[in-house]
């Protein structure tokens, strides 16, 4: 079963310029797909256009439909608010890249997460604050106690990020859509938030859409890709094929200047 | 040995009644060697690198000069280093002023210092300029434009440019690619280097890449709440660390799968 099915996507400015243009491609339930791309090739407008988040003024086309165990078969292009709203956070649900903006800076972080948790598990009282204490034990956070009591600019980037992704987890999605999720993150907490993303999303069996624009991180997390420039996608398939083997121009850029820079991290006596 | 153009010995900084930021940091830089302070956000980079440009005092230890106490009432001792020691940022957005035309930028250390001095004229302002962009593979016509015309490595280039226009010794750099996309990071690191080797430019950088700091720097300094926890050449501290916290640093780095051959081999 496709959890999500992306056909012929075309997103247009409201100035008519294709910002995405036709792009296909599915998620299996469970299964995980990279988008990768540099800034302005479409990434993130792809996953908006997915929640049905594409900003006002610009026009969608094509079809998106999310189809999670439990809900209607959606058609995302063109449904109403109503309607969608009932979806975001179950079918699929998104971890953004900067989680300082993604939070709200006025309410504590407990009360955030006790949102999701009360409209789609109906938690309330006592129950409510054990299962928001649980959701940030379960992204190992120490502390969970303190980190409830805490506005987001009291802690860490990488604890922000990992409240983050208990709300997102907190409706239970089938599809994850991770944009960025680590760009913003030192790298030791990087490691650290992938590796927890990655075991949770295993554990779950939840669908994974992983965006980046960084190779070396998608490569790590997820088998297959989807290559996109200017909107386009211009190349898709396994990531060790991409790696090893990039048939399209851009794509063999891409992997060149990834290369070029992972390759002075190679110590063995030159 | 060379002597160093800039030291810090035994510096340290702590804003008012707060821990230190900085403790007990001693590093060189000598000539053509350039040096990388490497370390995760709040480690105390940026505030060495701004304690290298002058742009706070240390309230412990000192910061050298060719040799000399850097102070910033020396108006003297100032202009001599700011015609030595030039700057890029982070970030080419907000780097760059919006209403000024790149060739006013690029020119703006030569005003300031009065540059080229009137009894010995070889070049021209214009000339100067058009000579920084061109090293910066940058097109003559740039500097009629605004930099809201540029993409962010062109922008970042413009920034290099004012920093090499009065011929420094010395270019420090915070973070200078990680605003870039990778095949743009790519290319300003490549020349990051060939000024390096045509223009003898010493490069110091603090960056969180060690990709880009093992392209660019002969020296590497890791940082750790606010000590230097180890240094050396960077092919030691790099390939076989002796701390844990740069161990650490270097297994998070994420790595391309293997090529093929490799993986098979």
């Amino acid at each position: 079963m496709n959890v999500l099915d992306v056909t012929g996507l075309t997103v247009k400015s409201a100035d008519g310029r294709a910002l995405v243009s036709d792009v296909s491609f599915t998620i299996h339930s469970g299964a995980r797909l990279g988008l990768i791309g540099e800034s302005g090739s479409g990434k993130s407008l792809t996953a908006l256009a997915i929640m049905g988040l594409a900003p006002a003024g610009m026009t969608v086309s094509g079809s998106v439909v999310l189809d999670a165990p439990g809900l209607v078969r959606t058609e995302v292009v063109g449904a109403a608010e109503r309607h969608l709203n009932g979806l975001r956070g179950r079918a699929a649900t998104v971890v953004f890249q900067e989680p300082l903006t993604a939070l709200d800076p006025l309410m504590k972080i407990g009360s955030q997460l006790a949102e999701p948790l009360r409209r789609v598990r109906g938690l309330r009282g006592a129950a409510l604050r054990t299962a928001v204490i649980a959701a940030l034990e379960e992204v190992r956070l120490a502390d969970p106690g303190r980190i409830a009591k805490a506005y987001p600019h009291e802690v860490s980037g990488g604890q922000r990020q990992r409240v983050a992704i208990a709300m997102a987890l907190a409706c239970e999605p089938a599809l994850l859509i991770a944009d960025e999720p680590t760009t913003a993150l030192d790298v030791t907490v990087q490691a650290e938030v992938l590796a927890l993303l990655d075991g949770l999303v295993s554990a779950r069996g939840m669908a994974l859409l992983f965006i980046s624009h960084d190779l070396a991180v998608v490569a790590g997390v997820t088998d297959d890709v989807l290559v996109l420039k200017d909107g386009v996608a211009v190349e898709s398939g396994n990531v060790l094929d991409i790696v090893n083997a990039p048939r399209h121009p851009y794509t063999r850029e891409l992997v060149g200047s990834a290369r070029q820079l992972d390759g002075a991290l190679d110590w063995s006596p030159r | 040995m060379t002597s160093a153009i800039l030291e810090a010995r035994g510096a340290g900084f702590a804003y008012r009644r707060a821990a230190p930021v900085l403790a007990d940091v001693s590093i060189e830089v000598t000539p053509g060697r350039g040096v990388a302070l490497v370390g995760e956000s709040g480690a105390g980079k940026t505030t060495l690198l701004r304690l290298l440009l002058g742009l706070m005092r240390p309230t412990s230890g000192r910061i050298l000069f060719d040799g000399a106490e850097l102070s910033p009432r020396d108006r003297v001792q100032m202009r001599a280093f700011r015609r030595s020691v030039q700057t890029v940022f982070q970030d080419p957005y907000s780097s760059l002023d919006p209403r000024q035309r790149v060739g006013r930028i690029v020119a703006e250390p030569l005003r300031s210092l009065g540059l080229p001095a009137p009894a010995s004229r070889r070049m021209d302002v214009a000339e100067m300029v058009a000579e920084a962009l061109r090293a910066v593979g940058l097109p003559p016509d740039a500097a009629h434009r605004y930099p809201h015309e540029f993409s962010g490595g062109q922008r970042q280039r413009v920034a290099i440019a004012r920093a090499i226009v009065c011929e420094p010794r010395v270019l420090l750099a915070d973070e200078p690619v990680s605003a870039l996309d990778v095949s743009t990071r790519v290319r300003i690191v490549d020349l990051l280097a060939e000024l390096r080797e045509t223009r003898g430019l010493t490069v110091v950088m603090v960056s969180h890449d060690l990709a880009v700091v093992a392209t660019l720097c002969q020296h590497t300094a890791v940082l750790e709440r606010g000590r230097i926890v180890e240094q050396g050449d960077t092919a030691a501290v790099l390939g076989s660390p002796r701390h844990p916290y740069t161990r650490r640093l270097i297994d998070s780095v994420p790595r391309l799968p293997p090529r093929a051959s490799q993986a098979r081999s």
